[in-house]
């Protein structure tokens, strides 16, 4: 190079830093770093707090006004500006136990049949089945829901409740039935937080140390009884823990409920009856709140979904936790 | 006493050989009736998807054009209708939340990773778990109030916002998961050729990381892309075209919802085809990303 200087000495610009600036740039460049990420993993906090405090501080004026009686109230009236979100909330408990009470058991077999059961080559292709459950969105669910679940109930499953099994006098499937119902939101969800349940339990399962397997089979347990009284027992806290999440996911569940729920405010003992969720009332009305009262009252249904999907996905986090724990560190 | 060689069992042994048979056969059905009905829940899983997927097929495939990708919604009865805005919507709503949602996330998985025993990383992780489980239509009335009200008019800013908040704990725990993947030999010798922190951190270690952090990317934009709930009353949803940021824009999930929920059998067929495009797109990408991590991490599952 034609600039080389003095023989054995580097080309240095004349504009660039010299070893001790550049250490003491260096030292400033991995501050700045580190404020940045410091930054950036505290945004998540500050997000929490700003979403808890916006929707508290909207709901407030409700919250306030009716008291108790926002939640046990189940008067819904825009009109005269009386609101109580009883019937919501009935109808997103409901929904949400229907759900568990199918999925539960599905999900529990297909956890254990992919964990202890099925040959090896099975495995990866019926998980990630499932898994896709999971990937399909919401809105999808519940137009599949509104043109193949809701003909299909109508047409053969409530006829054969009622007809078949003569259940029709029990209050739990009695009444006018238009296929929208609390029962059709219930079995949507299902299928919705089944791939939940299943995906955290297999993860448990697998988390059962081999030498528990081992020493049932060695003492002269058949397959099942391994599964029933060694390996289940290890991982209850951690399939608890599932079935907790999988209740957050349909508590706060929106699009497919509110396609099939048949949003009315009202708490019918009928499963095949109309009903409402917190989600659905605040998707079906918000945009069209008529002032603001309701508008805050819509709010305040918001954070009571809120700080109810909060508490349950804690209890569901602590439990799963507790079982990677427990494993040695492993999964969860 | 002391019975001959070769004379049978007692009685009482063989009563005990025949008890003892019974238990056996009965654990053994027990055994083998389980076994049933554990592939029989694994088989019934399966049936929705496979059932939901052809009822997508076979309606939204008859309903299928190259209209669908140029043209622009219309109203009932005019042939030749389709969703470019809504799918220019959807992809400009994941491009804010990209925008807003990948530095926040990534940063914060690089701090978790870094400092990952002290209390401040393990209350950050926590909070995400939390954020992540929250419901999307929460996310959607918190973007409301922080934005819309006080601008007064639904902005596709506004549901790029709600979205980032969804997406920022699903980035924030896979960059951090990948981050710990990269062995900390490959950290120490960078250091060791006396590379800043800072340097080995974003030339090295996230570089690394980069393979695994984008196959975390695409789930996530994978799940935010078919989010309706969210953009109900934020993005809200337009019929015409629009591309800005402060204006209500079309989306995908949207113009499903609004189109399945209309009366009209013409719209019902669009609302078929649209659920097909998104979910093709929304498979694609999980296959990808599951494909992508498989031949990165395979065998490191230990059964």
């Amino acid at each position: 190079m034609a600039d080389r200087g003095p023989a054995g000495e580097m080309p240095v610009a004349a504009d660039e830093p010299s070893l001790g600036e550049r250490i003491v740039g260096t030292a400033m460049g991995d501050r700045i770093y580190v404020v940045a990420i410091t930054g950036f993993a505290l945004c998540v906090p500050l997000l929490l707090a700003l979403i808890l405090a916006e929707v508290a501080m909207a709901g407030w004026p409700a919250l306030r006004e009716f008291g108790f009686g926002f939640l046990t109230s189940s008067e819904w009236d825009p009109v005269r500006e009386r609101f109580g979100a009883a019937s919501a909330i009935f109808g997103t408990i409901v929904t949400s136990i229907i759900a568990l009470v199918i999925a539960t058991p599905l999900a529990l077999g297909v956890a254990v049949f992919l964990s202890d059961y099925a040959p090896r080559w099975l495995r990866q292709p019926v998980a990630f089945f499932v898994d896709l459950l999971a990937a399909i969105p919401s809105v999808v669910y519940g137009l599949w829901g509104i043109f193949v679940l809701i003909p299909l109930l109508r047409a053969h499953v409530i006829p054969f409740i009622r007809e078949t099994l003569h259940l029709g006098a029990v209050p739990l499937f009695s009444g006018p039935s238009y296929g929208n119902s609390i029962f059709a939101a219930g079995l949507i969800l299902a299928i919705m937080v089944l791939p939940y349940i299943s995906s955290v339990s297999r993860e448990v399962l697998l988390a059962v140390p081999r030498s528990q397997r081992e020493a049932a089979l060695a003492l002269g347990a058949t397959r099942w009884e391994m599964v029933q009284k060694t390996v289940l027992p290890f991982a209850r806290s951690g399939i608890i823990g599932g079935i907790i999440l999988g209740l957050g996911r349909a508590l706060g569940e929106t699009m497919a409920v509110t396609m099939l729920v048949g949003n009315r405010h009202e708490i019918s003992a009928s499963l095949l009856a109309p009903g409402y969720t917190m989600a659905s009332l605040i998707a079906n009305e918000f945009t069209e709140a008529s002032g603001a009262m309701h508008l805050s009252a819509l709010m305040g249904v918001a954070f009571v979904l809120l700080v109810l999907t909060l508490v349950v996905n804690g209890i569901a986090r602590w439990l799963v936790w507790r079982v990677g724990r427990h494993a040695g560190g492993r999964g969860a | 006493m002391i019975r001959p060689r070769g004379s049978g069992p007692t009685g009482r042994q063989r009563a005990v050989a025949a008890r003892t048979a019974k238990t056996i056969l009965r654990r053994r059905v027990v055994n083998g009736l389980m076994t049933g009905v554990v592939a029989i829940a694994a088989l019934l899983t399966t049936l929705p998807l496979v059932f939901i997927l052809f009822h997508l097929i076979r309606a939204g495939a008859s309903s299928f054009s190259i209209d669908f990708f140029t043209q622009m919604p219309k109203p009932v009865g005019e042939p030749g209708a389709g969703m470019a805005n809504a799918i220019v919507g959807t992809l400009i709503l994941i491009a804010v939340a990209c925008g807003i949602g990948l530095p926040i996330g990534i940063g914060a998985g690089l701090y978790l990773a870094d400092y990952g025993r002290t209390r401040l990383a393990n209350t950050v992780r926590f909070l995400a778990d939390v954020l992540n489980g929250l419901p999307s239509i929460v996310l959607g009335v918190f973007a409301w109030q922080f934005l819309v009200r006080p601008l007064g008019h639904f902005s596709a800013l506004a549901g790029g916002v709600a979205l980032a908040a969804m997406m920022i704990p699903m980035v924030t725990r896979t960059t951090e998961e990948m981050v710990r993947l990269v062995p900390t030999a490959l950290r120490e010798a960078a250091l060791a050729l006396g590379y800043s922190r800072a340097r080995t951190a974003l030339a090295v270690v996230l570089r690394t990381a980069t393979a695994g952090i984008v196959t975390g990317v695409l789930v996530a934009v994978a799940r935010i892309a078919g989010e309706t709930a969210p953009l109900l009353f934020t993005a809200f949803g337009n019929h015409f075209w629009s591309t800005r940021l402060d204006q209500p824009i079309a989306a995908l999930p949207l113009q499903i919802f609004y189109y399945a929920t209309s009366p009209y059998d013409e719209w019902h067929r669009l609302a078929w085809a649209g659920s097909l495009v998104l979910i093709a797109v929304v498979f694609i990408i999980s296959v990808a990303a599951r494909y992508a991590t498989r031949s990165r991490t395979g065998g490191s599952h230990g059964d």
